[in-house]
């Protein structure tokens, strides 16, 4: 395998809320061009991860972040532009938002914020995107219905497009299949091997076979801490590096 | 749920709940003594409303024409029309909301869009709650002393409109908020999530999801203003005024002016001698202003509503 540069680095990241501890002291790297699977059960700190690296933490003004995480080299708790922070980062989340606006607005709404005003580069912008969530066959001819009227795997494939619109580097999925049948799941998960050669994806699923299937490697928390992280060899393998890995793969508990 | 449920119950298990069949039909008799109750109130309800519109229509039968709403009082109120009172509470209205409206549906988007849950934004939502509560006499007192007297305004147009806007203000706030907080977490979760700022967030989805209910509830606010007699008897509406008939524009700000909430209360109890339809129909054009400006809103929120996209 070819040595990839860490596109985020998270090294001793702590969140807590009032008195609930979220993340207790995490620290690993996320390389370039990798689908990076972060699996665990419920109450781990994997959506309060993602919520941290591009910044959405600010929202909850009750958390207290210490510790670091760094995109590209920049401690993202310190960055100056947090809005081009979260261009950079595309976030999709488990149940499928579509704005109240038409499809077409919906993909176009990032960049327009953005400041992209030229209706034909809006067009072509619009376009890939869809194709590359797998939804541009099916709403090709009424781009301008209400995105709030698709049904939801396709509604979660418009969100996907929107997470796209704004060209990110790194695309955050938060359990993006919870709410889509498994036909759309496997669509999607289609796009994301495409993606991969595009992108560095995070991949945070309860589906432990979906991070199998997808992850090039894959790290396991629990409770606020990071149990392990490891390339998919490992982690799936009979013999990953902690036990409760194994057993939490497995199915012997969680 | 069903844990919890087995948990509290350990011995009756679903099966034999659902089986008892004296408790269904206690349940399908409770249900249509219940809808009954429910719409038996909303017909009390409308009793009363079309009583007092066909009572005061009917007593002001004799007077009601377009002469009536467009002449002026004459011989000291006992004949003529209302058309100064008519015009001074339109002034009253308009001006008061244009001061309340956008003060108040600013304050609004900040305390649900931009302030933080804290001791200083419990105080101001408490001071919201309070003050929409305070007796619209109190008010007036207040106008009196801040508006035509310490700002020297004196008894005007301007003072009494400020007075009314001080009055609707706290209701205007309190229901853009709920109309604020009516438009889901996510779409602005989904909006921050792609780089939007709060502002660009908050003026691409949020206020037009939410247009429908700022608007109802501020006019709402008309009839309140149309109505109140307190707050501009000692502020700014007079027993009477010489007005041009048919003037649209009588009044200067500093003007005094004459109302029809207030020309109802003179004619109705100082002025003797007056005939019994020039209250009435005093009362039904008051009334039909008010009806007139919430079919309005009606009207204007069923439109926004078919826009709705969610």
């Amino acid at each position: 395998m070819v040595k990839q540069n860490p596109k985020i680095e998270i090294s001793d990241l702590k969140v807590r809320y009032d008195d609930v501890h979220a993340i207790n002291g995490i620290s690993f790297d996320i390389l370039e061009n990798e689908i990076f699977g972060i699996i665990g059960p419920a109450q781990s700190g994997k959506t309060t991860l993602l919520k941290v690296i591009n910044r959405t933490i600010d929202f909850s003004p009750e958390a207290r972040v210490t510790g670091r995480v760094k995109v590209d080299g920049k401690d993202v708790m310190r960055v100056g532009n947090v809005y081009a922070l979260r261009r950079k980062i595309g976030m999709v989340s488990p149940l499928p938002v579509g704005l109240p606006l038409s499809i077409y607005d919906n993909v176009a709404f990032a960049p327009r914020m953005a400041g992209i005003r030229e209706r034909s580069q809006l067009d072509e912008l619009v376009e890939k995107c869809l194709h590359q969530a797998a939804l541009w066959d099916e709403v090709k001819d009424r781009l301008h219905s209400l995105g709030t009227k698709l049904s939801g795997g396709q509604q979660q494939r418009l969100t996907i497009a929107r997470a796209l619109s704004h060209e990110p580097e790194i695309l955050c999925l938060d359990e993006f299949s919870i709410a889509i049948d498994p036909v759309t799941t496997m669509k999607i998960e289609d796009v994301l091997k495409q993606l991969r050669s595009k992108m560095t994806v995070i991949l945070v699923t309860n589906l432990v076979q979906q991070a199998r299937r997808l992850a090039d490697r894959t790290a396991f928390m629990m409770n606020g801490e990071l149990v392990e992280v490891g390339s998919n060899d490992v982690i799936f393998s009979d013999n990953p590096a902690n036990r409760k890995t194994y057993e939490y793969v497995n199915g012997i508990f969680g | 749920m069903s844990s919890v449920e087995s948990k509290s119950n350990p011995k009756g298990s679903g099966v034999r709940r659902f089986a008892e069949s004296a408790g269904i039909r206690r349940k399908f008799r409770q249900e249509a003594m219940v809808k009954w109750l429910l719409a038996g109130a909303t017909g009390m309800m409308l009793v009363p409303l079309i009583l007092i519109i066909a009572y005061l229509v009917f007593k002001a039968l004799p007077i009601l024409s377009v002469g009536f709403l467009l002449d002026n009082p004459v011989k000291g109120m006992r004949e003529g029309g209302v058309w100064a009172p008519f015009v001074g509470t339109m002034y009253l209205i308009v001006i008061s909301l244009a001061i309340a409206a956008p003060i108040g549906v600013l304050a609004a988007v900040y305390l649900n869009e931009y302030a933080r849950e804290g001791w200083f934004t419990r105080i101001i939502n408490l001071a919201v709650i309070n003050l929409a509560g305070v007796p619209s006499i109190v008010h007036a007192l207040f106008g009196l002393g801040a508006f035509v007297l310490f700002a020297g305004l004196g008894r005007s147009v301007l003072a009494a409109s400020l007075t009314l806007a001080i009055m609707t203000l706290p209701v205007i706030i309190a229901s853009t908020k709920e109309a604020l907080a009516s438009v889901p977490m996510s779409f602005r979760q989904a909006c921050w999530n792609v780089g939007a700022t709060r502002w660009q967030t908050i003026r691409h989805i949020v206020l037009p999801n939410s247009i429908s209910g700022i608007l109802t509830g501020i006019i709402l606010q008309v009839s309140r203003a149309a109505g109140e007699t307190a707050p501009i008897m000692f502020t700014g509406a007079v027993f009477f005024k010489k007005v041009q008939q048919g003037d649209m524009f009588p009044y200067g700000l500093l003007d005094q002016c004459m109302a029809l909430s207030m020309h109802l209360f003179t004619i109705s109890t100082q002025v003797p001698g007056v005939p019994m339809e020039l209250p009435y129909g005093t009362a039904v054009v008051l009334l039909a202003t008010v009806l007139l400006v919430n079919i309005c809103s009606i009207v204007l929120r069923v439109y926004l509503r078919s826009r709705k996209k969610w």
